[in-house]
């Protein structure tokens, strides 16, 4: 039904992608088929125009999303789910940053930081599509190598946060007592700071540079993670399977290690999604504010800062870094959407309110 | 209800003096002796010494933390060093900018979200509701700064309807100062109206389902009288948490927004002191926000129980 063998397409030109997309798609149902071809085409598109390395779209799928699932499947599996739900188009759209992330020095064309005075702010053309800034640099290739940065410190500064306050929220929600207490007046003053403005300050206490920016996010994103961990802790931690393990003599770290942590990380999973997105936003406030990346590092908020001196003569300069912001964000605010939606469809709290911008 | 609101205070308590501690070690975390930075490399050691006396900074953290937190709640938030004023003094003279800039935002938010929240979930899956529910996801996903720079590219420099930027206080020109007030205010306040869309579109579904909906129905009830009258009143309440914890992101948006608009509030203070290494202003509003924003969604949880019978009757 479904060839199991890895064919790659034979040409970088769409259509022979869009060819194999739907050569794959031959084995599903007639009714699956039907809304295909435009769908595959778009995708097709997409990781095309990110690709000049050509790397096939289903092989980076394979290692992007689905790990240890039959690899044949995937781009099957992966229409399957954007025909039940668009969303997870978006999906796609992450895996086609990502790449540009990581082969930043492949698919940008220029040097994002080199010099050319003859070619200064030129409006966007077929060789500079973003056009060029005041000192004549590729704003496409800044772009993308921005990518690496804003992805980057959005994940590391979520893994940091989100770890710390997990663990935080793990300890005191299974120990409870004064520890408890303790940990819940400690999570109640963090929460008490808008978000934004105590990393504002820690950025701005601790000197501006790329690795503060990382701790001032990390930080403000702990007592996020610390509550939801803890009151998904007082759920689980009163299930038999709980007692059966404390009964049976099991270590405390232990069992929060192999029994409680599995069955809570789904919704610190969905919440992890949807605050890279928040800090990625929030990087670019304070990026744009001059408090993150400094100039001439290729960050979006950087960029606008600077394309903003020349909002009135040359606007364009601003469409880059905006629209990859906007893109980005959009993507990681619908795929966790819909994470959140296929993990657990009562979840629809107010988990991600109130940490925005 | 008074126990309530007892009971409610004496919890901020131990949270209120944690708040100001973490607000107090903030200068801490700058490296190296506070008192050098401030002053700059060039300062005399004489002078280093003198501003580490009027800080405090020779004396024990925990004794140190007391002095400032004693002063604090007496109304003195210590002297900005750049403007030669004290703290307090500079931000209450700052304060009916900024303040007017997040209240009117959060009424467009409101304002704008409430109805077509409403539209988009009476016509559920229609035409109306995937436009509403797609610009809704653009308002999550621009930041501030690039609508607001966006919104002067267009209505001032292109149409120029609006001023690009500045602030004349309401008593010197009114129309003046609602002139400035429309930008800045739209920029600020349409992510909010992208959250708060989807929390009325999302509570106003519940609603509908339910049975005085129907009977509202059966009575032969116009449907905006339904819908208006009847569903949204109830759907309204979760807006209120929304809007509460809100008030947090909007405080801190008015950073950036007052920045780029030329805004003279706490906001635009707060990059400057920054900058200018002021960190006792910095120190006086990061506090003052903390406060004022647990202050607020206090009173969130108040108005919650005053507003929902159902609620007050519980304990």
């Amino acid at each position: 039904m479904i060839n199991n063998t890895r064919q790659t397409p034979s040409s970088r030109k769409p259509w022979s992608l869009m060819r194999f997309f739907i050569g794959r798609v031959e084995g599903v149902s007639f009714a699956q088929q039907a809304d295909v071809p435009g769908e595959a085409g778009e995708a097709g598109d997409a990781a095309i125009a990110f690709s000049p390395t050509g790397t096939p779209l289903p092989d980076l799928l394979d290692t992007e999303i689905n790990a240890g699932v039959p690899k044949a499947a995937l781009p099957v599996r992966v229409l399957k789910a954007i025909r039940e739900d668009p969303r997870w188009l978006f999906s796609i759209v992450l895996a086609v940053l990502v790449v540009a992330a990581i082969f930043a020095p492949w698919v940008a064309r220029f040097d994002p930081l080199a010099y050319h005075p003859a070619i200064a702010s030129q409006p966007p053309s077929l060789v500079h599509p973003f056009g060029t800034d005041s000192l004549g640099r590729d704003q496409l290739s800044r772009v993308i190598y921005g990518t690496r940065i804003s992805l980057s410190i959005g994940l590391v500064s979520i893994l940091i946060g989100g770890g710390i306050g997990t663990i935080f929220g793990l300890i005191a929600g299974y120990l409870k007592g004064w520890v408890d207490q303790t940990f819940t007046i400690v999570i109640d003053a963090l929460l008490a700071f808008p978000s934004l403005i105590l990393a504002l300050a820690i950025a701005a206490a601790l000197g501006t540079s790329l690795v503060n920016l990382v701790i001032a996010l990390a930080v403000v994103r702990i007592p996020i993670y610390a509550r939801l961990a803890r009151g998904q802790v007082l759920q689980v931690q009163a299930l038999d399977y709980i007692t059966a393990a404390r009964a049976s003599g099991t270590r405390t770290g232990k069992i929060l290690v192999s029994h409680v942590l599995p069955n809570i990380i789904s919704p610190l999973l969905v919440q992890a999604t949807i605050s890279v997105s928040f800090a990625i936003l929030d990087e670019s406030v304070l990026s744009y504010l001059g408090l993150g990346a400094q100039p001439p590092t290729p960050e979006w908020g950087t960029m606008i800062n600077e394309a903003q001196t020349y909002l009135t003569s040359d606007p364009w300069m601003m469409l880059g870094p905006a629209l990859a912001i906007v893109v980005t964000v959009l993507s990681l605010n619908l795929v966790g959407d819909a994470l959140r939606d296929r993990l657990d469809p009562r979840s629809w709290t107010r988990l991600s309110v109130g940490t925005s911008q | 209800m008074a126990s309530y609101i007892a009971r409610r205070l004496l919890f901020m308590l131990p949270v209120a003096l944690l708040v100001s501690f973490v607000t107090f070690m903030l200068i801490h975390l700058v490296p190296g002796d506070p008192a050098r930075v401030l002053l700059g490399e060039e300062a005399t050691p004489q002078s280093v010494a003198a501003l580490r006396q009027q800080l405090g900074l020779d004396r024990p953290l925990g004794v140190q933390y007391v002095f400032w937190l004693w002063q604090a709640v007496h109304g003195n938030l210590g002297q900005s060093i750049q403007l030669q004023q004290p703290v307090v003094q500079a931000i209450t003279q700052r304060l009916p900018v900024t303040v007017e800039l997040g209240v009117a935002s959060l009424i467009f938010s409101v304002a704008l979200a409430v109805p077509l929240g409403v539209v988009a979930a009476t016509n559920r899956n229609g035409r109306l509701d995937w436009l509403v529910n797609v610009t809704s996801l653009l308002g999550t996903a621009i930041p501030s700064f690039v609508l607001g720079l966006l919104l002067i590219l267009i209505f001032a420099v292109f149409i120029r309807l609006f001023p690009p930027g500045g602030y004349v206080p309401f008593t010197e020109d009114p129309l003046g100062n609602l002139r400035d007030l429309v930008l800045p205010a739209i920029a600020l306040g349409t992510g909010a109206v992208a959250v708060n869309l989807r929390q009325v579109r999302t509570s106003m579904l519940e609603v509908l389902h339910e049975d005085y909906v129907r009977t509202a129905w059966a009575k032969g009830l116009r449907p905006r009288q339904i819908n208006y009258r009847h569903a949204l009143r109830n759907a309204l309440m979760p807006l209120l948490t929304i809007v509460g914890l809100q008030a947090g992101a909007i405080l801190a948006g008015t950073f950036v927004i007052e920045t780029i608009f030329l805004w003279p509030g706490i906001g635009s203070l707060t990059i400057q002191s920054i900058f200018s290494k002021d960190y006792p202003v910095v120190q006086g509003v990061v506090l003052l926000a903390a406060l004022s924003y647990m202050v607020v969604n206090l009173l969130v949880d108040i108005g919650y129980r005053v507003l929902d019978p159902r609620v007050r009757y519980d304990k």
